[in-house]
């Protein structure tokens, strides 16, 4: 084994090689370089970061939710029309009918549960493929958000724009940066060491099986927390009156709780486990239809809370709301190496393949490209990263992805370094 | 024999990783005859035909195959049809949304200037199922006729290819008694007018009343030919090729230490999930004793794995009628997760399809179905489920690297053991285990015949489903014999001989109890 690849796995992934989860790192951080020099630095400025993190919290959400339904081995077409609909729900709610908005939030929320439920019954309990309940779906809610809407725009008070379009707020002595922002920053950095010193502990529990070298963990400790410490100084020290985005701090807690739940749970498990082998899942006990329902309905709720993030960060709800973001958020989900089939893939990969797309696209519109050569480029990238596994796959060696994500997703060792790395360079842009 | 034979295939040795499929099999078959080949599940005679039909492609055998007196290299189906060698395998491979017609010539299209020739192919479908004697009209789909009828299109649909050597894999098998007559009566016709046919049969009575020679196969081998007109077919010869062999010492040794009955059934019936007319299970009522080892025996689509499966949480067919009783007790198994709850555990026989996860690595499935052993409220964990791995991993001598390790780099012996890991981490009463050493090599089976026995030492109880007799015979303390979804008779071990046991598998007729 050559030291790169010996170097690669310590840090990656226990005993087997992760290359497919390095290459999507390291294609993020070409891509970040890439643009900065070639917008002179524009890239990694403040303003750009906090506006790159705005702009794609809300599909970054629906991706997490997209990761389990794909996982599941189903397909989510309506996540578009379910956050339109419940942005119009919503917006009305608070604006025409005086629902004061932290209710109009959970009434969004009710309406996305509703959403869903309605969904997943015809999935789980009826056995309509997902891409048809959905399709249809995306037709039904799109139809219903331009009849309550009158295909008007309705806007929404400032307080419910915080959501997605506030920030951090001042507070304390005028250190010259935000410092509820760089407070932020030190618990991202004890966290990453926490978790990295736990899981060695963990790994440490199961005799027989090493941990990995010292060295190796101070190395990812040193990398994430300078990571971190450069994308706080950024949120922290932009104009004033901006700092980290309360939709960002939306988006990285949603990561950091389904990632634990996808990985670390039994509820987790089992989403893997019914895509993987559905009847092998069956006849070891996993209740089919319920996890099929508890999908498609987590979906629609993470769509309607996408929904009303978007509505806050633009003041209003539109009949354009939402339009194709399912699939940016399918994108997401396949660049960030889940399998067409199921039954692979984690919210972290997930949140880097938005990433990838995310930079990819505020980069070239950096550089004044069209936006017809954004879309050339954006497709082919997504043709190119889906294409490299289907090879890899037909290279006779059963499902790479599997063998090179397994590791992520539930080896001890491995999960202190990704999921929070990537939750932190969600927070970088 | 004065006439060249039309095939001869020489000293075939086919290998799978790690089983060795065919080994130095013979075969010769003289134009126009019906020659039938017997063999028990497993021996390799679908192996054969796939060897002789191209499916496995030249190169990939060792051997030579002789055919009209010229070596034949046949790279894929196609190439053997051309030949004039058509296969007529157990699923029928036909498109229940086409018509007949549509089906007969499908890829094989008669055309005229790049399109289909309806018109031909209109016309000449009459005569191809005038030939088998088939009476409908050519129009009507595929799924819409009955599967007496539907074997009857394939083989007009072996005639449009101009066939002179017809291969039938089981033709019978799932024709009535009409049916099957009426396909014998043709095979009869076939042969005069010069068509040669290779017939695979289990039913002994068909090959008796039909074949000119018998050809028998065992594990992998030819056993002997046996030309009828010469010699005579008996049954009992034949029984004897196909299942007599050395029992000796593929055993471990165990002292069963049998206790109560514990777990009984009653008057099971279940139906097919599709057909409503189909029992896959009558009336069926068995018992198993704490520390027992009982076997299923019977041949394939005998209804064994409908019964475990349909006991198992009813996860095959619709449940019409029967009880299940634990330790006196009537219990309910209305799901996979009740038949856990009451300490049932099933292992598949298709462990790739049903049995893994095929992307899980080895301690993911371990603990796959007893989750809540490894979980505090709801969070897994991960050293319990990494401690608990490693432990069968030791005990059952699971060979991988470590427990990370993905179970598709696995070989076929050591999944195995990881499936039936998976199961006693369950920590069941009752196991019920579905040809739990297919496709796997002679040592691993060892093993696995160890474990089984060890399971039952601990008091459980344990249902062996097995196609192979000797497995039974040389692992089980008692043993049922299933025909037709029914169950024809209870064998305890000192009687068991593969001679009866066969017999009461291919027959309905209930054996008087000793």
């Amino acid at each position: 084994m050559s030291r790169t690849k010996e170097l690669q796995k310590n840090l990656f992934g226990g005993t087997t090689s992760n290359a497919r989860q390095f290459v999507m790192i390291a294609t993020l951080v070409g891509i970040i370089l890439y643009f900065q020099i070639s917008t002179g630095g524009l890239t990694l400025q403040s303003g750009n970061l906090i506006a790159l993190t705005q702009q794609y919290a809300y599909i970054s959400v629906l991706s997490i939710g997209m990761l389990m339904v794909i996982v599941a081995g189903h397909i989510d077409l309506s996540v578009g029309s379910v956050a339109a609909f419940t942005g119009i729900v919503v917006a009305k709610a608070i604006s025409q009918h005086d629902v004061p908005w932290p209710a109009g939030i959970l009434l969004g929320l009710a309406v996305g549960a509703l959403i869903g439920a309605w969904q997943g019954f015809w999935v789980a309990y009826v056995g309509i493929p997902a891409f048809i309940v959905t399709l249809a779906g995306m037709l039904l809610f799109r139809g219903g958000n331009q009849y309550i809407g009158n295909a008007d725009t309705v806007p929404v008070p400032p307080g419910f724009r915080e959501i997605g379009a506030g920030y951090l707020p001042e507070a304390g002595p005028d250190t010259g940066y935000n410092n509820l922002t760089l407070l932020l920053g030190l618990l991202a950095c004890a966290a990453v060491i926490w978790r990295e010193l736990r899981s060695r502990q963990v790994r440490k529990q199961m005799e027989g099986a090493e941990p990995a070298p010292l060295w190796i963990s101070v190395i990812r400790i040193v990398v994430m927390v300078a990571v971190i410490v450069f994308a706080t100084l950024r949120f922290a020290g932009g104009r004033i009156g901006t700092s980290f985005p309360i939709s960002g701090i939306i988006l990285a807690v949603l990561v950091i709780a389904y990632s634990y739940y996808t990985r670390n749970t039994a509820g987790g498990r089992h989403i893997y486990a019914v895509g993987g082998n559905s009847r092998a899942a069956e006849l070891s006990g996993v209740k089919l239809r319920r996890v099929n329902f508890m999908v498609m309905m987590n979906m629609s709720i993470l769509a309607a809370l996408a929904g009303m993030i978007f509505v806050a960060r633009s003041a209003a709800s539109g009949p354009q709301d939402g339009l194709s973001w399912e699939l940016d958020a399918i994108a997401a989900v396949f660049i960030g190496g889940a399998a067409v089939s199921g039954g692979l893939g984690t919210v972290g990969g997930s949140i880097v393949g938005g990433l990838v797309m995310a930079v990819l696209n505020n980069g070239l519109q950096l550089t004044g490209t069209g936006s017809d050569m954004v879309q050339i480029i954006k497709g082919l990238f997504l043709l190119g990263a889906v294409a490299l596994d289907v090879y890899n796959k037909k290279q006779g060696r059963f499902s790479i992805i599997g063998s090179l994500t397994r590791p992520l997703r539930r080896e001890p060792s491995a999960q202190s370094s990704d999921p929070t790395a990537q939750d932190r360079e969600t927070a970088r842009i | 024999m004065s006439a060249p034979p039309l095939l001869e295939m020489r000293s075939i040795t086919k290998t799978f990783p790690g089983v060795t499929a065919l080994s130095d099999v013979n075969l010769s078959v003289r134009d126009g005859e019906i020659h039938a080949i017997c063999g028990e599940n497993g021996a390799g005679k679908s192996t054969l035909m796939k060897v002789l039909s191209g499916v496995h492609p030249y190169g990939s055998y060792e051997g030579s195959i002789v055919y009209r007196g010229a070596e034949t290299r046949f790279s894929d189906i196609r190439a053997s049809e051309h030949a004039g060698i058509v296969i007529i395998h157990q699923e029928l491979a036909l498109v229940p949304g086409m018509s007949i017609t549509e089906n007969i010539f499908l890829g094989n299209e008669p055309r005229r200037f790049g399109r289909i020739d309806w018109k031909a192919a209109n016309s000449h479908v009459l005569k191809l199922l005038a030939m088998v004697g088939l009476n409908e009209d050519p129009d009507t789909l595929v799924k819409d006729i009955g599967v007496g009828k539907q074997q009857l299109v394939e083989i007009a649909k072996a005639f449009a290819k101009d066939v002179q050597l017809l291969i039938l894999d089981e033709p019978t098998a799932a024709l009535n008694e009409t049916d099957s007559r009426h396909l014998l009566d043709l095979l009869r016709g076939f042969k005069k007018r010069g068509i040669t046919s290779i017939m695979i049969s289990h039913k002994l009575n068909e090959i008796e009343a039909i074949a000119d020679s018998i050809t028998i196969l065992r594990d992998g081998r030819t056993i002997e030919t046996i030309d009828v007109a010469g010699e005579g077919a008996d049954e009992d010869r034949i029984v004897r090729g196909m299942v007599g062999r050395d029992l000796g010492s593929r055993f471990p040794e165990h002292e069963p230490s049998i206790g109560e009955v514990f777990f009984e059934v009653r008057d099971w019936t279940v139906r097919h999930p599709i057909s409503a007319e189909r029992l896959v299970c009558k009336n069926s009522s068995f018992t198993v004793r704490r520390g027992e080892i009982v076997g299923f025996a019977g041949l394939m689509g005998a209804g064994r794995t409908e019964l475990a499966m349909s006991l198992f949480g009813r996860s095959y067919g619709v449940y019409l009628g029967g009880r299940v009783f634990k330790d006196g007790r009537e219990i309910q198994l209305r799901s996979v997760a009740d038949a856990i709850a009451h300490g049932l555990a099933y292992v598949s026989e298709d462990r790739k399809a049903v049995g893994l996860n095929l992307l899980d690595d080895v301690k993911t499935s371990v603990v796959a179905a007893k989750l809540s052993k490894i979980t505090r409220n709801g969070v897994i964990d991960e050293a319990a489920e990494y401690h608990a791995a490693e432990e069968y991993r030791r005990n059952l001598r699971i060979k991988t690297p470590s427990v990370d390790e993905g179970v598709t780099k696995l070989s076929g012996g050591n999944q195995q053991k990881v499936v039936l890991a998976k199961w006693m981490f369950t920590d069941p009463d009752l196991l019920i285990l579905d040809e739990p050493t297919r496709g796997i090599d002679v040592g691993a089976k060892y093993e696995i015949y160890g474990i089984i026995q060890r399971l039952a030492s601990e008091g459980r109880g344990v249902i062996v489903i097995s196609s192979e007799l000797p497995e039974l015979i040389g692992l089980c303390d008692r043993i049922y014999t299933v025909f037709e979804g029914t169950i024809t008779g209870e064998i305890a071990r000192r009687d068991a001989d593969p001679e009866l046991l066969m017999k009461q598998m291919t027959s309905t007729k209930k054996l008087a109890t000793p």
